[in-house]
Order: C-alpha cells, then sequence, then structure tokens
C-alpha cells in the first residue's frame, strides 16, 4: 500500500501540488508559539503547533560537575520523548532511535550554533556549572517533528529565567526565579526537506513521510551560515540537490524565525 | 496546634481552585481531553479497542484496560524529574486504572486492550485527581460503553479543618496535612479511587468524603459542558 | 414515570433516560432497577418504546451485514486476511472469495494480492470478534487505482445520507466513483485529481460538521462554489 500512496503522492508533486493544497515549500497553517504553557512548574516552557502537529518543550536548570574536558563550561542536555498519547504508532518504553536522532539533531543545533556561551554556564571553574536540560514531548504527531522540535526548544529557551542559586550552600531555590534569561546569541532554524521521486517538498506531513526517498534536516545559524545538517531515507542526493535544498533553508529561515518572539 | 481559618489562596473550605476542560485535545487519539485545576495541568488521550501484545495477556471473555501516568520532566515544582516510569508513578497508573475501569464495559471488545495516556504538563498538587477527570472525559470522547462518569479531586484536613481541593501549600502545611484523593461517579456516588496519607478521625473523614462529593458533582457538570461543546453545535 | 429525555438529545454515560417499564433500553443504554440510564456518549433515539443512544465516536465495531473497505495483508492455505480497521485482522476463506473453483496450492495472489483493497461484506463475527468475510453479493470487488480516506465511522450513516442523497450529491458533482464502508474507509476514483481531491474536501467537511443541521445545503454550497 505504500507504494501506491507513494505513487499517487508523487503524481500530485510532479502536477505541483500537495494532497491538502499547498505549494512545495509551503508550511502547514496555522504555525502558533504559545509561551509559558508550564510556567509554574519550568524554568522556560513552549507549545509548537504546526498544522496538525503539537510538541511542548520545558526547560529545568540544574547544578552540577562540569564535564573534565571543560571545567569552565556548562551545558545542555536534550532530550525528545515520542509519546504513545501522541500517535498510535508509538509505543510505551525507552526512547527509541528515531527519538534519540531527534534529540541529537535539535541538541546539535543550538549547540554548534553557540547560541549559548557555554562558558556563561560556569558558576565555579572545575566545581559547580549549570546544566540546562531541555525536555521535549510530542503530543501530537502529524509530521515534521524535526522542525516543530526545534522551535518548541528555542521557545522554551527564549522563555527561560534562571532559578536562584545560593553559592554558598550550593542550592537552587526553584520556587525564585531571577529575571535573568538565558543569552541566545544565535537563534539556530531548523528546516527539513524531503525528496520524494524528483520533488523537494518542506514540512512534510505523515503521508508525505511515508512516501519519502530521502530526508535533509538543514539548521541555520544566521543568514549565512549553516550549523547541522541531517540525511535521512536510504536514497542518496545528488549535490544538485543538496544545494538546492540548503537554498531552500536559507529562505524558510525569516518565515519561521518570525513566529518566535525577538 | 495552629486553627486554620483562613485558607492561604482565600478559598472557601469547600471551594476548589479554578477549574478548565476542554475534550477533543489530541486529534490522533480515539478520544483525548485536557483538565485544568489551579495549576495543575493534566492532559489524557484514549487509543483503541487495539490488537493486545503480548498474547498470553489476552481475555477472552472482554478487553482490559491499560493506563500509564506520567509527569513530565520539567513539571515538578523542583529538579527536573528523570524521564521513565518510576515507583509513584506506576502506583498511580494502577490506582487509576482501577478507578476508571469500575465503570467501564468492556465486554464488547474480547482480546484487544484500550489505553489511557496521562501526562501532567505544570503540576502543583491533586495530579492523580486531574488525570483521573481528564481520562474518563477521553474514554467517553472515544465512544466506550460505560455505565457512569467519574469525577475526582483530593479533599483533606488541614489545621484541624476539613477542606477540599489542597493546593502545595496546603499539603506541605508544617503541621501535617492528611490528604484524601477520591474518584466518585456520578449517578450513584460510589467511590472508584481512595487514598489516605496522614492521621485523621473517622468523623473528619465521614466528613470530608461528603465534601467531596460536593466537589465532584461540580467537576461532572464541567465534564458535561467540555464533551458537549465538542459534539453539539455551540454547546446546545 | 416515563421519559425523561427528548429524541436526539445530548447525553453523557450515567445520564438518566427514562423511569418505569414503559420503556426498553437498546444499543447505548442500560436498565438499572426500574431506571434506564445513557451507556455512551451520543444522541437519545426513541422508537416506539426502544430508547437507544446513538454514538458519535469511536472506533469501527465490526457486526454482520456490513459492506467493509479492507486492504489484504497476508495470504495463507485457505484463504486472505485482511485490515478492516479493528483491532484483528478478519478473514476471507478460498470459499468466499469467488465462485470459480480453485485448486489445492494454487498462486492466490492471482485473485487478490498483498496490499490490493477490496470491498467485501462481513457474514459472521464471533462473539470473540473472528470475522468472516465475503465477496459475493452485488458491488463487492477489488478497488483498482483512486483514492482512500477515513472517516469516523459514526460518521458513515452523515456521509451516505438519507436514502443516499450525501453521497449521491458528490457523486454528481464531482463525477467521481465513490465507495463508502461502514468502516469509515472511503474509495473514490475520479476522471482526474482534482475531482478526486474535492470529493475528498467534501467528505472531510461532512465529517467535521456532521453535528450541524442544514448540512446538504452546506455540502452543496461547498461543492459549487469549488467547482466553478
Amino acid at each position: 500500500m505504500v507504494s501506491e500512496l507513494k505513487s499517487y503522492i508523487e503524481s500530485l508533486l510532479s502536477k505541483g501540488v500537495r494532497a491538502d493544497l499547498r505549494k512545495l515549500d509551503e508550511y502547514r497553517k496555522p504555525i502558533n508559539v504559545e509561551y509559558g504553557i508550564s510556567a509554574k512548574s519550568a524554568e522556560g516552557s513552549a507549545k509548537i503547533t504546526m498544522g496538525d502537529t503539537v510538541i511542548v518543550a520545558g526547560v529545568k536548570f540544574g547544578v552540577d560537575k562540569p564535564y573534565p574536558d571543560n571545567p569552565d563550561e556548562g551545558s545542555i542536555v536534550v532530550n525528545v520523548e515520542l509519546l504513545p498519547l501522541s500517535s498510535p504508532d508509538f509505543e510505551s518504553g525507552p526512547p527509541d532511535v528515531d527519538a534519540i536522532e531527534l534529540a541529537r539533531v535539535v541538541d546539535r543545533a543550538v549547540r554548534e550554533s553557540k547560541a549559548i556561551d557555554f562558558k556563561k554556564l560556569c558558576i565555579k571553574e572545575g566545581e559547580k556549572c549549570w546544566m540546562i536540560f531541555i525536555d521535549i514531548y510530542t503530543i501530537n504527531e502529524a509530521g515534521n517533528l524535526f522542525d516543530a522540535a526545534n522551535l518548541a526548544a528555542l521557545a522554551a529557551l527564549q522563555d527561560a529565567r534562571y532559578p536562584k542559586y545560593d553559592e554558598k550552600t550550593g542550592v537552587v531555590a526553584y520556587d525564585e526565579r531571577t529575571s535573568k534569561p538565558i543569552e541566545l546569541l544565535k537563534i539556530p532554524i531548523s528546516c527539513t526537506i524531503l525528496k520524494i521521486g524528483n520533488n523537494l517538498i518542506v514540512d512534510p506531513d505523515l503521508e508525505e513521510e511515508k512516501a519519502m526517498d530521502a530526508r535533509l534536516t538543514v539548521a541555520t545559524a544566521d543568514d549565512d551560515t549553516i550549523c547541522a545538517m541531517q540525511k535521512g531515507g536510504e536514497v542518496p542526493l545528488t549535490t544538485e540537490e543538496v544545494k538546492k535544498i540548503v537554498d531552500i533553508a536559507f529562505k524558510k529561515r525569516p518565515e519561521l524565525l518570525k513566529y518566535l518572539k525577538k | 496546634m495552629i486553627t486554620y481559618t483562613k485558607r492561604f489562596d482565600s478559598r472557601k473550605f469547600d471551594e476548589t481552585r479554578p477549574m478548565e476542560a476542554k475534550v477533543g485535545v489530541i486529534k490522533r487519539a480515539d478520544g483525548s481531553a485536557m483538565f485544568k485545576i489551579g495549576k495543575t495541568v493534566a492532559i489524557a488521550a484514549v487509543y483503541g479497542p487495539k490488537a493486545l501484545h503480548p498474547t498470553y495477556m489476552r481475555n477472552p471473555e472482554k478487553g482490559i484496560l491499560r493506563c500509564n501516568y506520567n509527569m513530565m520532566a520539567f513539571s515538578g515544582t523542583g529538579e527536573r524529574i528523570r524521564p521513565g516510569p518510576g515507583r509513584r508513578s506506576r502506583e498511580i497508573s494502577l490506582v487509576t486504572e482501577k478507578a476508571l475501569a469500575s465503570v467501564l464495559d468492556l465486554s464488547e471488545f474480547p482480546n484487544t486492550v484500550i489505553d489511557v495516556f496521562i501526562e501532567l504538563i505544570q503540576t502543583d498538587s491533586g495530579t492523580r485527581c486531574a488525570g483521573i477527570t481528564a481520562a474518563i472525559m477521553a474514554l467517553a470522547d472515544a465512544g466506550l460503553i460505560m455505565k457512569d462518569m467519574i469525577a475526582s479531586v483530593s479533599v483533606g484536613v488541614v489545621g484541624g479543618k476539613v477542606l477540599a481541593d489542597l493546593n502545595k501549600e496546603e499539603e506541605d502545611f508544617e503541621n501535617g496535612a492528611v490528604d484524601i484523593p477520591i474518584a466518585i461517579t456520578h449517578k450513584d456516588n460510589k467511590i472508584t479511587l481512595l487514598q489516605l496519607d496522614g492521621l485523621i478521625k473517622k468523623e473528619q473523614l465521614y466528613e470530608a468524603l461528603e465534601l467531596a462529593k460536593g466537589s465532584c458533582a461540580k467537576i461532572h457538570e464541567l465534564q458535561r459542558k467540555a464533551l458537549m461543546e465538542k459534539f453539539t453545535q455551540n454547546g446546545i | 414515570m416515563g421519559l425523561i429525555v427528548q429524541d436526539k438529545q445530548f447525553v453523557i454515560p450515567g445520564d438518566e433516560l427514562a423511569t418505569g417499564i414503559d420503556y426498553l433500553p437498546a444499543n447505548g443504554a442500560y436498565r438499572e432497577d426500574d431506571k434506564i440510564y445513557a451507556a455512551q456518549l451520543g444522541l437519545v433515539n426513541i422508537s416506539g418504546r426502544l430508547i437507544r443512544v446513538v454514538n458519535l465516536s469511536g472506533r469501527y465495531i465490526p457486526k454482520a451485514g456490513d459492506n467493509v473497505i479492507g486492504k489484504i495483508t497476508n495470504i495463507g492455505f485457505n484463504g486472505w486476511m485482511v485490515d478492516i480497521g479493528y483491532a484483528y485482522e478478519a478473514a476471507l476463506s478460498l470459499k468466499e472469495a469467488t465462485s470459480d473453483f480453485i485448486e489445492r496450492g494454487s498462486d492466490l495472489t492471482k485473485y487478490f494480492d498483498f496490499g490490493e483493497v477490496i470491498v467485501a461484506k462481513i457474514v459472521n463475527v464471533t462473539r470473540s470478534k473472528m470475522i468472516d468475510l465475503s465477496m459475493k453479493g452485488p458491488g463487492l470487488r477489488k478497488l483498482k487505482g483512486g483514492k482512500i480516506i477515513e472517516v469516523s465511522s459514526s460518521k458513515v450513516p452523515r456521509v451516505i445520507g438519507k436514502q443516499g442523497s450525501m453521497i449521491s450529491l458528490i457523486k454528481e458533482a464531482t463525477g467521481c466513483q465513490i465507495t463508502v464502508g461502514q468502516n469509515g474507509k472511503v474509495w473514490m476514483l475520479g476522471s482526474d485529481f482534482n475531482k478526486e481531491m474535492l470529493a475528498a474536501a467534501a467528505i472531510l467537511k461532512i465529517e467535521q460538521e456532521a453535528h450541524t443541521s442544514g448540512l446538504t445545503e452546506k455540502i452543496d454550497v461547498f461543492l459549487r462554489g469549488s467547482i466553478k
């Protein structure tokens, strides 16, 4: 049946249309960012709606010992749970490889863009640093989790405020939040493009994902710098295709950026 | 002993925190709902009846109900909660399952499973009760056969006073609080969840049970309104 | 004594529908002592002395006599397994698949191959929900090409309409062949993809607005508006 679905989708795409009448380079609407959905519990939180896809993300701060190889730096930890609540296709249990890939791609975009200066997360060299935990959950799975998770993580980071920390006692007062935000030096934006037959499309829905040949996620750090890429799918891409995809990612960046607050 | 004369948030003793309910919040689920009480926010989704694996768990007489309660890693008041089921969430899943199963009739679905997933997005207190209140709406939304609706609230004793819907400050009251999560059926006020932590005289317990009935009746009306809003024009 | 609710009233589980013995509970309702209560969310339907609750949601529950659309998922010695959107697959035996004589050991993919889509009739559902299908009957066939969409099985009566009025309206306006399975799967085949997409959009609109009144007119307006 997948093959029949694939040929149907391909025949639509070759005519320049998609099953929901979108253009090939058009994101679903509405894209909606809601900040502070867990304002009492999380230091930062947000909910992203992208078409029917719904994702929430939350930021929690922790104080830990720096990694020995970077004694003057804090770090981030990104975790994604593909909740069985969000799709009949997801099973309970420890994160599967898809969730791990998703978390790592979100992590790399933030990390490699140098959006956060990890040195500023250091409290005392070699002893104490801030760890920023970004936990991402799917609420309704309807395709393009890569881009939605990226936006959710960034919105939660934008929303976050440090809790109060007592350097003498080493205690984090989670109920006393300061007004200090996480300084974001860059806003890495991820754009995921699928290749189906000879067509390149953005923001795939579930059926398009089933019909995909290849996938390339391109995260851009600013108007002319790429900070992370991840290819998926078993069909290879030509250099020409990669160039086209990168162009699309840069073209879509300002559009996606405008959904986040300044 | 300090007597509790005025609640921290100025509520009346029999008054719940502000509540909100919405049905149909997760498109891909067969049934879903959100329930908010104070700052506690629970969402629930129902999937099924569907094939049950492993096979040995199948019941040829009727379908089985399987519940999963979980707090999101960022939903706690203190440090991040490590993802994955701990002892607390497994126990809550179990009592939730029993509370819901008592009204469900799954005899039409032998050998199958109905999955209920409850996620807490933000927590204050009363999370298991909020989860049950959301889950029963999700089950009704999924069109399942059930004898009755259930509403759930936590009642208790703080500073010698019996009160409804303890908030976090009351749960942590310095002289000790008694916390009693209860779920009650609507039609004939039967109790399907009952837990208790703390020291209490039996008269106070009976008083608390009566109080729970009143709160659950209000929750029930909110559930009805939320279900109506999804299925009827202008919620008529 | 008597009725407590009105016909077509929205009820939720546990709602009292009637008292006394004048009425009898049917699907979606139950009796306890001298009262009848709703056993599911839905709309009250009173016909004569019978009170039932018509469901507005929920997965498809197979019953004998239903025509369903399914996909071949497996082929065994004695026939085919078919996914009809229930928890377990339905069985189509050699005997019920065709009136041809099929010799033992012959290649069954000649008749129905993996992934092919059929419209079949449910002939039997056992107590433990084993489902038997048949291809013998008017309209039962293999479906080739076209597009399949899914609607909630509780909305199927609205998609079909009174005496098939709704589906006829869509067929006429789009020129598509359309087959509606009781399991909520709808197949359509048109002269081009635009027509199929229009038919699909109309059917999804019916599903979304199934609880509103004047639906046939709305769909008529929608189809006219989209065609010009």
